[in-house]
């Protein structure tokens, strides 16, 4: 298993600040799995981060590995 | 102005080795401007006036209301009517009467940003929406100003520095590196639509000052390069490195003039097939056969809206049940108005104008407003 945090209002979304799901290969599988577990999450928008840091393209993941779901957030 | 005439009104952070009567000078030499006087805007300000950063701008066209001041800390009841960025100034002004404070009562545009960027050091973003949030960054992208930015939403706040020059001497990340397109109107909730706990953008907006006062005084390390989160309901606080995203550059106007062409409210999805309806059209229409009320809020969501009847359709799952709209007329409603026009733009779309479809403006916190004040029977 593996640890997703999810901040802002996906935590609408998923229910939970943090899922464990089943270890993937890489980031793009993991976010495939992800939004069919919640569908909603094809239509929001958020920045991936792999270990605390921001990745721009698909990446490899290890049973180490911590996700993080970031939305942007308007409010102020 | 003399330094050591006001000694001892900044003795306390003078007597800090790392600040020091030089870090002193470079306050009072710097010229910050606070786009938006809220939540965010009015903490920052009261700190970096209060440490006598020389020259503050403060651009903001709102009116003071009554629901702001849990969190805008700047202004009294009394003030309520008042245009925010001169309220701001005075309530500066007399705090720390030593310093230049400029107030715009102006709406930022894109004919105006750059302008008034070009007078300032640092950039604090205080603002609410979208559309303001990608010009203010697009505009600092373009003015190579760096922006000190900071966004709120329920209990949790986000602050880091954008466009500023890392150890390397290199631009650091802006917005659009983390998310290079805006989201549409009603994809991510404000503040009128999710609620804030007050002392969140006092938290963060009082970082953003912080933020600022370590750039101008170069001290510490500022969050170049890095997203710090605050989760005020558990106190957790998550940092993140924020890298260079390529297309990032594609979706920045190059220079000045295509800026001055860019329409930031539509890239927002300020939808213009939206047809808004007010509370009294609205009240004629609830009833009428033919009409569907359609209430696009999330389950769990409050108030209920039992007092006119209608039919729940999430907009996070609508896509997927436009087919079962039959009716000729359909109105949508949320919490606030933003997200009921996103549905009704997805409606028109789908279904090509065959039937007349309308947002409730202000949503159910209108109708509430409204029944307040007695305007229904």
């Amino acid at each position: 298993m593996i640890k997703v945090l999810f901040f802002g209002q996906l935590t609408d979304i998923t229910g939970a600040t943090s899922v464990e799901i089943p270890l993937a290969a890489d980031t793009d599988e993991l976010l495939k799995n992800l939004s069919e577990k919640y569908p909603a999450l094809n239509s929001a928008k958020f920045v991936v981060a792999v270990n605390k840091k921001q990745i721009n393209a698909n990446t490899a993941l290890d049973l180490q590995s911590t996700i993080v779901l970031m939305p942007p957030f308007s409010g102020g | 102005m003399n330094l050591s005439i006001s000694y001892n009104r900044y003795h306390r952070q003078i007597r800090l080795k790392e600040l020091g009567e030089e870090g002193q000078r470079k306050l009072l030499n710097a010229k910050v401007l606070v786009v938006g006087a809220g939540g965010l805007g009015c903490p920052a300000l009261q700190y970096l006036a209060g440490a006598g950063v020389g020259n503050i701008g403060i651009i903001d066209d709102d009116t003071i209301s009554l629901d702001n001041l849990h969190r805008q800390i700047l202004f009294q009841t009394a003030d309520i009517g008042k245009v925010k960025s001169i309220a701001a100034k005075k309530s500066l002004q007399a705090l720390n009467p030593e310093i230049n404070i400029t107030a715009y009562p102006d709406h930022l545009n894109t004919a105006n940003c750059i302008d008034l960027f070009q007078h300032y050091n640092i950039i604090i973003d205080g603002t609410d929406n979208f559309a303001t949030r990608y010009m203010v960054n697009d505009a600092c992208v373009i003015t190579g100003k760096p922006l000190v930015f900071g966004a709120v939403s329920r209990f949790e706040g986000q602050v880091t520095v954008f466009n500023a020059k890392d150890k390397n001497g290199n631009l650091s990340v802006n917005y659009r590196d983390l998310f290079p397109e805006p989201p549409k109107n009603g994809e991510v909730l404000n503040c009128a639509e999710t609620g804030v706990l007050g002392v969140l953008p006092g938290l963060i907006g009082t970082m953003q000052a912080a933020e600022t006062i370590k750039l101008i005084t170069e001290i510490g390390e500022p969050l170049i390069n890095k997203m710090l989160s605050v989760d005020i309901l558990h106190n957790s606080f998550f940092e993140m490195e924020l890298v260079p995203d390529k297309k990032s550059k594609e979706k920045i106007p190059a220079d000045r003039s295509a800026f001055e062409k860019m329409n930031y409210e539509w890239l927002c999805g300020n939808y213009d097939d939206v047809k808004e309806i007010n509370m009294t059209s609205f009240k004629q229409l609830v009833n009428t056969p033919g009409v569907i009320v359609i209430d696009v809020r999330e389950e769990g969501e409050l108030p209920l809206a039992n007092e006119f009847p209608n039919i729940k359709m999430p907009l996070s799952t609508i896509a997927q049940h436009l087919g079962a709209i039959k009716e000729e007329t359909v109105i949508f409603f949320c919490q606030a108005g933003m997200r009921s026009q996103q549905a009704a733009h997805l409606l028109h779309q789908y279904e090509k104008n065959q039937s007349k479809i309308y947002s409730l403006a202000g949503g159910i916190q209108q109708w509430i407003a409204e029944k307040k004040l007695g305007t229904y029977g």
